[in-house]
């Protein structure tokens, strides 16, 4: 009987060990943390300048952005730059029909991204593009092969190549930059890094306040639990 | 039923006071769950930003016109009165139910005589007091349905109340207060802001 | 103040059984006492219940089952709508909990014997319940219109095409269209908030009246009501389900909602189980996700729907992996009469079905981990050795439960 309960207790924890991704490329671990709020505000600016043109985030409102510690002008002027309201969604400047033309795909609407791809994803993504005359736009990626997507921050990484090493343990990819850009190597890392935690918060803006009222929640319930298990002691005292 | 679980008087001391803890603790956590659920109805983010403050453009309003805009899904009536209207104010208030408007259905800037800012522009929900119809803008004088005394105004086809230009409710009709002045403000002279006080908000 | 109190007892009891019903289900319920862990995941499954009727209504006060408009509806719930968040947690956490909760609460009928006479007809309402809910989880999977909803429906429908001659037609009327559509969405939301709660309650009710008339097993699996007091006519073994049991299941919820409020709190996705990273892209009728792989609590049954690769016996891999599919759960209806050994619980069983019960446990999960990866000819070969031991289990019990040593029941119980 005990043994059974042990066994089964392992077998229970055996499938979270392995998470669903199964990428062939090893991902970087993408720097996170929604509670840095000078980084999402990077982040956030970053996105209304250079993702907003052709992808939407249009879940969200942009006044939901005093989470992260604008005040409503702050919003109207930093974020909001095409003459719409306060409390309107983020809609893409783009129409989708343009974007199947342009791209061959519409931009996917960025909205819960981080919660499809992944942080680390995403991070990587947005620094493994290489330049490749072999497709459409010119550039490809290493972890999204062909995107349709061009690189669209080349001036602030640089250009990349592709650079292949054939070994005994199989094939290895590596980038190179070839041609720097604005932005040094760490700095556009960092400058990513904010990108994809604002990225995060914008998949669950909630997240914060979810997680600090559950603090709440269980507190309270570990004193119902004490209350409850006395009241259970107390009334079983009639049966042992 | 009431024997095994309701406080009684065989009970010890601390049984009784665990039964007591426990349910005040239940009863806590039962609010404590409905809260999250009766607060998802009230009005979304969606509906808020819907229901945001709008901007209305006022130079081309004539006198004696009606502009008509929409605010929270509501009608919001902006009149440009004539001085012959803004005369009417006075000489029907015998037969007003609350001339001074001493019921609060306006912001204080608004209680006064012509129920507005400006004396000759009148802002109010186009909507009636009494069950939520529209009423209709009756500027003609002494027409035969509504009788010799009337000297403009507004009149609900719905249950026949009677209003005058400042939508002041008169007596003897089923509405019972006078019309609602929403929170307004001039951005500048020709520029009104309908639903708040403060650009700010916009 | 007590006197009112009864006064106003009495009157409502002369027009409605209130008292007798309460003495008859509750106070005067007499369960077995030494009920351990395992016996809390009854009422914690009406608990469970109640979270997906209340948290599911509030849902569908903003859910859009609209083909274009869903998957934002769903967002719209989880940004715009006041502690939408939660209530769409408590209800997508809550529907693998009733998964955990149920199958932990069949497992222990399995170990202690609890479908035995006299609980078949118990055993078989469970069973039914257990569809259902099979049946609410895959229309409310539907729901969000993310690509793991459409995809996955996309499978469980095309099963019904391997029905001989009939399937395509089936197909289109299930679906109202030609494709998954719209059309299916709209009628799947109408199951699942409608039809298929519906259904459920009457079952659940009807499971516990079963229950109140046989009276709940136990961890000795010998009948209490064998040995009553001459007297009272109470069975000595028994004490009142109340105030007893329930003070116990409050500890038992307090101790589940730690579980699933940590859950809700900390971890909705549950690492991409409870919610799957690929719904949280929308519907795309053209492209299907590199890899798809049901929710948790259908991975088994999905191996062995994949585990079958040839044809044989002139019937098509296909339907054979339909037909296992259909079997591994429908198999669980048959234990009352498979089961011969003398005694029921798993206390005073021998080895031969300590060790059965073990393997079926094992393959259970190995399964259902091989069924949210992609198939690869080990996975698939595996998939195939562990489908084979699960129904072992089922098929070989008739023999080795009879040959089993099993050791005497004791006449009382022994906590």
């Amino acid at each position: 009987m005990k043994k059974i309960t042990i066994a089964l207790l392992i077998l229970c924890m055996a499938p979270f060990g392995v998470l669903a991704g199964e990428s062939g490329m090893p991902l970087d671990r993408a720097p996170i943390d929604t509670t840095d709020n000078a980084s999402l505000k990077r982040g956030a600016e970053t996105f209304v300048n250079y993702c907003l043109t052709c992808h939407g985030a249009s879940y969200m409102r942009y006044n939901r952005h005093r989470d992260i510690g604008y005040t409503n002008e702050e919003i109207l002027s930093k974020l909001v730059l095409t003459g719409q309201k306060v409390g309107d969604l983020m809609q893409s400047a783009m129409r989708k029909k343009e974007g199947e033309e342009w791209f061959g795909v519409a931009p996917p609407d960025l909205s819960v991204i981080a919660r499809a791809r992944g942080a680390d994803w995403l991070y990587t993504y947005l620094r493994a593009f290489y330049r490749d005359d072999a497709t459409h736009t010119g550039w490809n990626n290493l972890v999204f092969d062909r995107v349709a997507m061009p690189h669209v921050l080349y001036e602030l990484q640089g250009e990349q190549r592709l650079v292949v090493k054939t070994s005994d343990k199989g094939e290895q990819k590596n980038l190179t930059l070839e041609k720097a850009g604005q932005l040094s190597a760490t700095e556009y890392d960092k400058f990513v890094g904010d990108l994809v935690n604002y990225l995060v918060y914008l998949g669950e803006p909630h997240a914060n306040a979810r997680k600090q009222l559950g603090i709440e929640v269980m507190i309270f319930l570990l004193g119902m639990l004490v209350l409850s298990y006395a009241l259970k002691k107390e009334y079983w005292k009639d049966i042992h | 039923m009431a024997d095994s679980f309701s406080i009684n008087e065989e009970m010890s001391g601390r049984r009784k006071f665990l039964v007591a803890a426990t349910s005040v603790a239940g009863g806590i956590a039962g609010a404590a769950i409905a809260t999250p659920f009766l607060l998802s109805m009230m009005p979304s983010e969606r509906a808020k930003a819907a229901g945001a403050p709008v901007e209305v453009d006022i130079s081309k309003l004539e006198p004696g016109m009606l502009l008509m805009v929409e605010w929270r899904g509501k009608v919001v009536w902006i009149l440009n009165r004539t001085p012959d209207m803004l005369e009417s104010l006075v000489k029907v208030e015998g037969q007003l139910a609350d001339p001074n408007s001493d019921k609060k259905q306006q912001p204080d800037y608004a209680k006064n005589r012509t129920r507005s800012i400006k004396p000759e522009i009148f802002v109010a929900e186009g909507i009636c007091t009494h069950l939520g119809c529209s009423p209709v803008f009756r500027k003609d004088v002494a027409p035969a349905d509504l009788g010799p005394d009337w000297l403009g105004g507004f009149f609900c086809p719905c249950h026949g109340s009677k209003f005058d230009l400042a939508g002041r409710v008169y007596k003897s009709v089923p509405a019972p207060t006078n019309m609602v002045v929403p929170p307004h403000a001039y951005l500048s002279d020709s520029r009104l802001l309908i639903g708040s006080e403060s650009e700010g908000s916009a | 103040m007590s006197n009112i109190f009864n006064s106003m007892l009495a009157w409502v009891d002369k027009r409605f059984p209130l008292s007798s019903n309460w003495k008859a289900h509750l106070s005067e319920y007499y369960a077995p006492k030494n009920f351990n862990f395992w016996y809390f995941f009854g009422s914690l499954a009406l608990l469970v219940l109640v979270n997906q009727l209340l948290t599911g209504i509030f849902l569908t006060m903003n859910y859009k089952p609209d083909a274009s408009q869903a998957f934002a509806s769903v967002e719209y719930i989880m940004r715009d709508v006041d502690y939408g968040w939660l209530i769409r947690y408590m209800h997508s956490t809550g529907a693998s909990m009733f998964f955990v909760v149920v199958y932990l609460h069949m497992f222990r009928g399995m170990m202690y014997g609890s479908y035995r006479k006299p609980r078949e007809l118990l055993w078989l309402v469970g069973m039914v319940i257990f569809f259902v809910l099979m049946s609410l989880a895959f229309t409310g999977y539907i729901l969000p219109w993310g690509q793991m909803s459409y995809w996955g429906a996309q499978v469980i429908v095309s099963m019904f095409g391997a029905i001989p001659s009939i399937g395509e037609t089936l197909q289109q009327w299930l679906l109202g269209d030609f494709t998954l559509s719209d059309a299916a969405l709209n009628r799947f939301f109408a199951y699942h908030v409608v039809t298929l709660p519906l259904v459920l309650l009457v079952l659940v009710f009807v499971h516990i009246l079963a229950l109140h008339e046989t009276g709940s097993n136990n961890p000795d699996g010998i009948e209490i009501k064998e040995n009553k007091n001459p007297e009272t006519g109470i069975p000595v073994d028994g004490i009142p389900f109340h105030p007893y049991y329930s003070v116990k299941d409050i500890v038992g919820v307090v101790v589940f909602l730690i579980v699933f409020c940590g859950i809700i709190f900390f971890a909705p996705e549950m690492g991409g189980y409870f919610l799957e990273y690929n719904n949280f892209i929308p519907a795309n009728t053209l492209q299907t996700p590199d890899h798809i792989a049901p929710v948790w609590y259908f991975t088994p049954y999905y191996s062995m729907l994949r585990a079958v690769t040839v044809n044989f016996l002139g019937i098509d891999a296909k339907l054979w992996g339909v037909i296992l599919m259909a079997g591994s759960v429908v198999v669980f209806c048959f234990l009352p009469w498979l089961d011969r050994s003398p005694v029921k619980s798993i206390r005073y069983k021998g080895p031969y079905f300590k060790i059965a019960l073990t393997l079926f446990v094992i393959s259970f999960f190995v399964l259902g981990w091989l069924g949210t990866k992609s198939p690869t000819p080990l996975y698939t070969l595996l998939a195939q050795i562990f489908t084979v031991i699960y129904f072992a289990f089922f098929i070989l019990m008739p023999w080795y439960s009879k040959i089993d040593k099993t050791k005497p029941e004791p006449k009382r119980l022994k906590e």
